[in-house]
């Protein structure tokens, strides 16, 4: 790693200066969002009574998940000791920060009384699985961070790999905090299940993985440097194996849903008939967030194709936020059953599907997150050295050997 | 003699006090249940306050019970999705044999409650008499009791609010639900869904101390066969049902 160059990227260019305002743009959206929603109410969104957690919890949960997710390439450099990673390392620091940011100042946002958001960290009760994920958060900053600072300053080299075992750890709790937030919902037939926690770290795998080979790719093309196949492929095969790892998970989730009599009513309303939840279900999560970068990343020349990689990379992203409308949304529409066996109504929605439609500014607000995320990755970059000056593979060869990456 | 003329005497004289007592007591209790609970006097593990439902006295079409908590509580008993509902009449339809029942719902009071397990900052309480609470000043608004509460028993404020009831401070942003009318209770007073059930001649909610053998729902509970709604969960609610 020590000699291969670490540069900023020169940040110069109308493309440049033309990203950060189309980003800047969005990020005024999301605030302009918020402060409407903060002086009216909820009301103004399409969230209600019976749908609590909004388009809000959508993207934000979705970016909270990735960012742990993005730090994997580190962690397969510093932790597994897969040498070919360590150049990449450093960007998968800053985009899970970038990453978590965006998706807790949504998060923050959306709270009904943002203003009391300095509560959240003076008053705990730490039976809360909210309450755990305040410490796992702010921790996951500073453990990144630090991270970051021993891969960037040569004289702390020699404590990366402990900090990055640390991280590693970090991020794994991190995700099982995110998981368990709906895991731990005893009384939702949608929820309700240990493997809410590990079918969501293995889905970060994937969807931080997407946005790292998007950023990595864009950002190697747009600056004229040279990223070589072997890293592009070894990437994409990784991503092969989250995507299929993630459906396996789903599909264990669903099948041991369907065995317990109890459930059968939030599965057939997923799997079966639930509208725009069956179709987010399937064509959204399974086949274009799963099956179909599958093909394109296994096909013989598809799969070596840098845009075929990139869509791939898009459709996981898209996958995931249909999941996380799935799971989030469609967790919640389905009724609550108080009296098992019994018709129920009643004049607050009892028994029946509840509908959600999302207003602008909530939806603008979860943009707004995306946005953040990406204008801290786009300056980080500029400001400090994350990107190697050349990931071609005659440099990664000659630093590594041959032997490294036929591991 | 002496001995037994003072024997006698004394006799007398605790009898005539116990008499005194025992003509006195009541009302002293009665002044004492009449005060309730002095404003400076934590709330007390002795006391567990509940209510039990009867749903074969609920008539399906009557909803005093939710008039009554809507004026008591100061809701404007909006019904949109967007409304507050502390407590609604459910309709149940057995799906086999077609039984109808009517019954209130409203927060069960659990003595493990899920809303107080997951709410980040402890906004969401429990008394020691089991009135399970919502601390107005440290709510954040996440939502989280929400979507814990089993009971679909909490409501999140969408909009500001105006003709509040002192009593009951609500507002914008925050969540909220049944209080087990704590304010009336405190003073020494029954629910206002059980006082118009009662008013309007059902007598479907009895109000009462759970904790105290000789109350009326004590002796309830303890004779004919009671239910809690998702007993499955074992939250050990304080709302009990008879007839479901």
């Amino acid at each position: 790693m020590s000699s291969i160059a670490f540069r900023q990227i020169e940040g110069r260019s109308a493309g440049y200066y033309m990203l950060l305002a189309a980003l800047g743009l969005f990020v005024l959206f999301g605030l302009g969002s918020a402060y409407y929603m903060e002086e009216h109410g909820h009301i103004v969104t399409g969230m209600t009574n019976q749908v609590v957690w909004g388009m809000p919890h959508v993207f934000a949960v979705f970016l909270i998940v990735a960012a742990s997710g993005a730090l994997n390439v580190a962690s397969i450099g510093s932790v597994f000791g897969k040498t070919m990673y360590k150049p990449l390392a450093p960007l998968s620091g800053l985009l899970a920060i970038a990453l978590l940011a965006g998706g807790l100042t949504v998060l923050m946002l959306d709270l009904g009384r943002p203003d009391r958001v300095i509560i959240a960290m003076t008053y705990y009760n730490f039976k809360s699985v909210f309450a755990w994920n305040v410490f796992l958060y702010t921790g996951f900053f500073t453990i990144v961070a630090a991270y970051i600072w021993t891969m960037m300053e040569r004289r702390m080299n020699v404590f990366t790999k402990s900090v990055g075992v640390a991280a590693f750890i970090w991020r794994l709790l991190l995700t099982t905090g995110t998981g368990s937030i709906f895991g731990f919902l005893v009384a939702r037939q949608a929820y309700d299940s240990a493997l809410l926690a590990p079918m969501f770290i293995i889905m970060s795998f994937a969807y931080g993985l997407a946005v790292y080979l998007l950023v990595l790719m864009a950002a190697y093309s747009h600056t004229n440097r040279p990223l070589g196949d072997k890293v592009v492929l070894r990437l994409k095969k990784l991503l092969a194996v989250f995507i299929s790892a993630s459906l396996y998970f789903v599909a264990v989730f669903h099948m041991t849903n369907l065995y317990f009599a109890k459930k059968h009513g939030i599965e057939s309303f997923i799997l079966v008939n639930g509208g725009i939840y069956t179709q987010l279900f399937w064509i959204g999560q399974i086949l274009i967030g799963g099956i179909l970068p599958l093909v394109i990343l296994f096909h013989p020349t598809l799969g070596k194709s840098r845009s075929w990689i990139a869509i791939s990379s898009v459709m996981v992203i898209l996958g995931g936020l249909a999941q996380m409308y799935v799971t989030i949304i469609g967790g919640q529409a389905f009724p609550l059953e108080l009296f098992p066996g019994m018709h129920e109504s009643s004049s607050f929605y009892d028994g029946v599907i509840h509908g959600y439609h999302a207003s602008l500014p909530e939806t603008m607000l979860g943009i707004g997150g995306i946005a953040i995320a990406g204008v801290i990755a786009a300056f980080g970059i500029k400001v400090l050295r994350f990107l190697p000056d050349s990931l071609d593979d005659k440099v990664i060869d000659a630093n590594h050997g041959s032997k490294a990456l036929s591991k | 003699m002496s001995c037994a003329n003072k024997s006698r005497r004394e006799f007398l004289g605790t009898t005539a006090v116990a008499t005194a007592s025992l003509a006195v007591a009541p009302g002293v209790m009665l002044i004492d249940m009449a005060h309730g609970r002095a404003p400076e006097e934590a709330a007390s593990s002795s006391v567990r306050w509940g209510m039990l439902v009867d749903t074969n006295k609920c008539d399906s079409g009557c909803t005093d019970c939710v008039t009554a908590c809507n004026t008591e509580n100061g809701l404007s008993g909006d019904t949109s999705e967007t409304g507050s509902q502390w407590i609604r009449k459910v309709e149940l339809k057995d799906m086999r044999t077609g039984k109808a029942t009517s019954l209130p719902m409203m927060c069960q009071h659990c003595a493990e409650p899920p809303c107080v397990d997951v709410c980040p900052t402890g906004a969401s309480f429990k008394r020691a008499d089991g009135i399970v609470l919502v601390d107005k000043h440290i709510c954040i608004g996440c939502r989280y009791c929400v979507m814990a509460c089993p009971y679909k028993a909490r409501s999140f404020i969408h909009e500001a609010l105006a003709d509040q009831n002192p009593d009951v401070p609500r507002g914008k942003g925050v969540v909220e639900s049944c209080t087990m009318c704590v304010h009336r209770v405190d003073k020494g007073q029954t629910t206002a869904c059980a006082e118009a059930c009662t008013k309007a001649g059902h007598d479907a909610i009895l109000f009462g101390d759970l904790n105290d053998a000789n109350s009326e729902i004590s002796k309830r509970v303890s004779t004919f066969a009671t239910k809690q709604v998702r007993a499955d969960l074992g939250l050990n609610t304080g709302v009990r049902y008879q007839g479901i």
